[in-house]
């Protein structure tokens, strides 16, 4: 549901319920986003930017 | 012939073997799949649910499934969170068995939504819920969390599917999955905390139902206790689950997969969270049963009739739930394999009454004076569905032990020699 749909009001219940929905799959989103952009760039041998980009601890927890 | 498939360094069993194998599995899955035309073609007259029983047998399997897969994201979250943050001396016996309960927490919760996909009738709509949501229902909620844990569980079996020996050979298979694993500590983030509000609300969902006061519960805020009770008892009895396929992969291989200490480690954690839920869930039947129970105008053994008798409560928190309790925490108890095994067993069947009696039994229960105790018997339609999802189950898990490298000590413990010379490259991607 979107804020655009006929049945949506700006009410806590909504806001809260939808909100960690689109938390939850923003964070899945940037995940693989992540992935995606990090083997490209590998890939299209830019090095420098990978390194500095590269998620280290507390980020990454790994 | 699919040689080239195969981790290195392990041995596998010849096609003429597997493949036959697989066809057992194969029919579970035909006789699934036939089942699901007639569902869909003659629509849900094919089933013996009715106006009592609007959960049936796929009900309690989805709930069973959910709960036993629970061993993915608990082991996840230990291992990847609890085991990176805080010294845990723990984590590298739960590294070795991470990936198989990543595999089973895939094949429940895919199987729950297939299922799923048939039981509401018409699948075409299912996308109903997302975009006209009710907000104030739990089952809302429990669909939100169901679909997007399987988004995450598909991200975490993807790195484990490009380590195979010939994917992995493609420079971007083999660079997408490191980087996938590289964030897997953010995936097992947002599965803990999905899990834990669908396992809670798949509880709270009966828990709410104050028409119907066997399930209704009293709680915490806008929970009730079913939902607390439904999680601890969920991560209770996942690494159980977890515990009993790899010791089933390890009979049905007759190869040793895992060290021992894995064993004896997933069945202190699930003994531990079963004394807790045992405990919490006796308080909250004592509670029902003079709070509830009276204050409906009822008696306790009301409840308790026909098909549905007290042996239903005796066997659920009693047999399956106090017994293997005190197996698994007792260290002279769990040390024995047979003892271990047996406790795990009488865990799941533990978990799986449970979810039994509280989406049938309270369906079966009246709540008019003019009802009686209705019983429902599946007709093999529903059997060939639930079945079907065991055949599923049965050939992923079979196909990732085949493929994949699902077990990193397999190799340590089973070592193969090749011209002499023990082969050490297991075919496992070390990243990280």
């Amino acid at each position: 549901m979107f804020p655009f749909v006929f049945e949506w009001g700006w009410d806590a219940g909504r806001i809260v319920f939808m909100g960690l929905l689109y938390m939850v799959l923003g964070a899945m989103g940037l995940g693989l986003l992540y992935a995606f952009v990090m083997t490209w760039l590998k890939l299209t041998g830019r090095e420098k930017l990978h390194e500095r980009l590269l998620l280290r601890f507390p980020f990454t927890l790994w | 012939m699919d040689e080239a498939l195969i981790p290195n360094g392990v041995q596998r069993s010849s096609l003429r073997t597997f493949v036959p194998w697989t066809m057992v599995w194969l029919a579970l899955i035909v006789w699934g799949l036939v089942s699901a035309f007639l569902c869909f073609y003659k629509g849900l007259n094919q089933t013996n649910m009715n106006h009592y029983f609007a959960f049936g047998l796929w009900i309690v399997f989805d709930l069973s499934l959910i709960a036993l897969g629970a061993g993915a994201f608990f082991t996840g979250f230990l291992t990847h969170i609890i085991g990176n943050v805080f010294i845990y001396p723990f984590v590298k016996d739960l590294r070795a068995v991470v990936n198989a309960a990543v595999v089973i927490g895939f094949i429940c919760y895919s199987a729950a939504i297939a299922m799923l996909g048939v039981d509401i009738g018409q699948p075409i709509r299912a996308w109903f819920i997302f975009w006209h949501a009710n907000v104030h229902s739990m089952l809302t909620e429990v669909t939100f969390c169901i679909t997007a844990y399987v988004g995450v569980l598909t991200i975490e079996y993807l790195p484990l599917i490009l380590s195979n020996k010939k994917l992995n050979q493609v420079p971007e298979f083999k660079l997408f999955g490191t980087n996938l694993h590289h964030m897997v500590a953010l995936f097992a983030a947002v599965g803990a905390f999905l899990s834990f509000f669908h396992q809670g609300s798949l509880g709270g969902l009966f828990g709410v139902l104050f028409g119907r006061p066997f399930a209704f519960r009293e709680g915490f805020f806008i929970w009730p206790w079913t939902f607390f009770l439904f999680i601890l008892s969920s991560i209770a009895a996942g690494p159980c689950f977890t515990l009993l396929c790899v010791w089933i992969a390890q009979k049905a291989t007759g190869k040793a997969l895992v060290k021992q200490s894995v064993f004896a480690l997933l069945a202190k954690i699930s003994g531990w969270l079963l004394v807790s839920y045992i405990i919490l869930k006796i308080a909250d039947t004592v509670s029902w049963a003079y709070g509830v129970v009276p204050r409906a105008g009822l008696s306790f053994m009301d409840f308790y009739a026909g098909s549905y008798g007290l042996w239903l409560l005796i066997a659920e928190i009693g047999v399956f739930g106090v017994v293997p309790a005190i197996i698994l925490v007792t260290p002279q108890l769990r040390k024995k394999e047979n003892l271990l095994i047996i406790g795990a067993v009488m865990n799941v069947i533990g978990i799986v009454f449970n979810r039994f009696v509280f989406s049938i039994q309270t369906l079966a229960v009246p709540v008019m004076a003019f009802d009686t105790f209705m019983s429902y018997v599946p007709t093999w339609q529903e059997w060939g569905i639930g079945f079907g999802t065991i055949g599923y189950g049965i050939l992923i898990f079979s196909l990732s032990y085949r493929y994949l490298p699902v077990f990193p000590q397999e190799a340590e413990l089973n070592p193969v020699t090749v011209l002499g010379k023990v082969a050490e490259d297991f075919g496992v991607v070390k990243r990280g």
